[in-house]
């Protein structure tokens, strides 16, 4: 890959990029200077960009043996205070979920890009598919949290790895950024912002790090090597992470916070957009690149005089569930289209007291105009 | 005892006539005698009986991980702060079967690690099922008419993969194992010391070795130095293990 000839983040202004070497200008914004990652289409440019950016920033690159690798050495660096980060895709995002739990259950802040391609199994290796939301949420065991995005295009690459980052970070969480094969792969305009929010973990000298009274839960992190004498331990542990494997209070307790630290900040994390829902008595749900084809489609049908509107979800975990309710109760129906087979569908149907109707598309392509608007003609 | 033993600890959790707590203390032995801070070492271990040595007995920074995981745990934390001193103890199922892969590639990049591999020739903390290391004929619980497949030689799997410095000792062997761990942590580049380690509780009961001082009895008993394997016949050699330094070496040359 060419060299960017630059030893600092991309510049402010206008700049023609892929959604992938989006993400990963995005992430060198947000600080990250520590990067694992193992080969995959369709997400592979992130990890090339990264090699070159982190070798002119003088961070730390590395191309590890396989996914599970890659994700352990990410949470290792987070601890040696890296801001770090891995890309894959389906097969790889498969073999994290034990260390994403991992991850989880010892508050680490990472982030983790999907470029989610057709699955399930190695499927259609350069085919797009949005497959793995459930896997995001539910994929390691337990009863844990994490923070999913959802970009629906390249600006957002950029923005939402960036914003991924302030909520891993803010939240000791790992947090996703749920793209998919053709956000990865389209170029387009970006603007990098001249300012940006950046956040860092917070630090305490002798701090619980895993215990806190604050309301938002969130304990200090501080780094291997700063003469705290850390203890970490993936089982279940005290504020001070002295291991407590058969105390029902404490393992009751440290999974109800590591949930609730994140349950109880929905306000902050989760992003939705409307757009012509005003006087809409028909809506879609959608995200990702697909919520491109439904703006398309509602903006067509508006011409034709139809009161239909857009719902995009930025956020999918925690799941948008009191602008989809809202929704709900506004509108007669709510079509989701999604290139799976109603997985989000399925949430919209918890929350939303309405019609759903699952538009899921399982064949390795975008969903056309066309077959959203035959779906919602049909009524 | 507080510089090295984290304030708070009282015990150890291993079994009566377990070695881990032998091959503890001379890795803490080891860590006096070379004047190491302990605000700057990092201990990571996997899962296992091993893999509470170091946590949370250690008082320097600590990371318990995945079952296998540790080297890579490990890798992320060395490389982007390398003047953290990274030992990583674990056991043999943890290091060379789930954590295999892990294992010969982090050799292979020859990282500034001490990696010290507590081999009790079994799955002890599981319940006692065949390892990858459990010698051929051994009964487990899960090979009951003994086990019919070769253990790995883990110093030679390492020494091929690249390590630059290989030895193995058993906890019979305190003083040669104390200096071996002071020798990796004065080496650059990727350590590994193989620690043979009796357990009586898994193993030993189920291979004609009841009690503990059997086992050490008969460590002590198989147990060979490098130096004394010359000009000794093959029905000599039978049910020896071999022990000393294998390699210490700064590779200067290229695989390809």
């Amino acid at each position: 890959m060419r060299s960017t000839g630059l030893k600092t983040t991309f510049p402010k202004g206008l700049h023609y990029l892929s959604g992938n070497e989006a993400a990963a200008e995005g992430a060198i914004a947000a600080g990250c200077r520590f990067y694992a990652g193992y080969p995959i289409t369709p997400s592979s440019e992130i990890m090339e960009r990264m090699a070159l950016r982190l070798s002119e920033l003088r961070g730390v690159f590395i191309q590890m043996e396989d996914e599970i690798s890659s994700i352990c050495a990410v949470i290792g660096a987070s601890w040696a205070g890296a801001k770090a980060m891995t890309a894959t895709s389906g097969p790889g995002f498969s073999l994290m979920q034990e260390s994403i739990g991992y991850a989880a259950f010892t508050e680490t802040p990472c982030v983790i890009i999907d470029v989610q391609r057709a699955g399930p199994c190695t499927g259609q290796a350069t085919k797009v598919g949005s497959g793995d939301i459930m896997q995001a949420r539910w994929g390691s065991h337990g009863d844990y949290q994490v923070i999913a995005l959802s970009p629906w295009s390249v600006q957002e690459m950029y923005d939402l790895t960036l914003r991924a980052f302030n909520l891993s970070e803010r939240y000791r969480v790992p947090a996703m950024v749920m793209a998919d094969e053709a956000v990865g792969h389209l170029r387009e305009t970006i603007r990098i912002p001249e300012k940006i929010e950046i956040w860092d973990r917070k630090k305490e000298k002798g701090g619980a790090p895993f215990g806190t009274d604050e309301e938002d839960g969130v304990p200090p992190m501080p780094a291997f090597g700063e003469g705290e004498r850390l203890l970490v331990t993936g089982s279940t542990h005290d504020a001070f992470g002295f291991r407590r494997t058969d105390d029902p209070e404490a393992h009751a307790k440290l999974v109800e916070r590591i949930n609730q630290k994140i349950l109880k900040s929905t306000r902050v994390i989760v992003e939705t957009e409307d757009y012509f829902l005003e006087d809409s008595d028909t809506a879609l749900i959608a995200y990702g690149f697909t919520a491109r084809t439904s703006l398309y489609v509602v903006k067509r049908l508006r011409k034709e005089g139809a009161r239909v509107g857009l719902l995009r979800l930025k956020t999918l975990w925690p799941f948008p569930e009191e602008a989809v309710a809202e929704l709900g109760r506004r509108v007669k129906r709510i079509f989701v289209p999604e290139m799976n087979q109603g997985q989000v569908a399925g949430e919209v149907k918890k929350y939303a007291r309405c019609d759903v109707i699952s538009l899921g598309q399982t064949n390795g392509e975008v969903i056309q105009p066309g077959t959203i608007l035959e779906a919602l003609t049909k009524i | 005892m507080e510089k090295y033993i984290r304030p708070g600890v009282k015990t150890t959790p291993f079994c009566p006539g377990c070695g881990h707590g032998i091959l503890m203390n001379a890795i803490l032995r080891a860590i006096d005698e070379s004047k190491m801070d302990m605000k700057k070492m990092l201990f990571v271990s996997g899962i296992g009986c091993a893999a509470w040595i170091p946590s949370p007995h250690f008082n320097g920074d600590t990371l318990h991980t995945l079952h296998g995981r540790a080297l890579a745990f490990a890798t992320g934390a060395k490389l982007y702060n390398p003047d953290l001193c990274v030992m990583v103890i674990s056991g043999d199922g943890d290091l060379s079967s789930i954590g295999g892969n892990h294992l010969i590639h982090a050799a292979r990049r020859d990282i500034d690690f001490k990696v010290i591999c507590a081999n009790n020739l079994i799955y002890g903390m599981t319940g006692g099922q065949v390892a990858s290391t459990t010698p051929k004929g051994s009964k487990t619980t899960t090979t009951v008419e003994g086990s019919p497949y070769r253990p790995f030689d883990l110093c030679k799997l390492v020494e091929a993969a690249g390590a630059t410095y290989v030895a193995r000792y058993a906890v019979t062997q305190p003083v040669a194992l104390i200096n071996s761990i002071k020798k990796a942590l004065l080496h650059k580049g990727f350590s590994f010391i193989e620690v043979l380690s009796p357990c009586p509780t898994q193993f030993g009961r189920r291979n004609l070795l009841d009690r503990p001082e059997e086992m050490i009895q008969d460590l002590i008993r198989r147990c060979i130095l490098q130096e004394e394997v010359r000009g000794l016949s093959e029905e000599e050699m039978a049910e020896r293990i071999i022990t000393g330094e294998f390699l210490t070496c700064q590779r200067s040359y290229r695989c390809v």
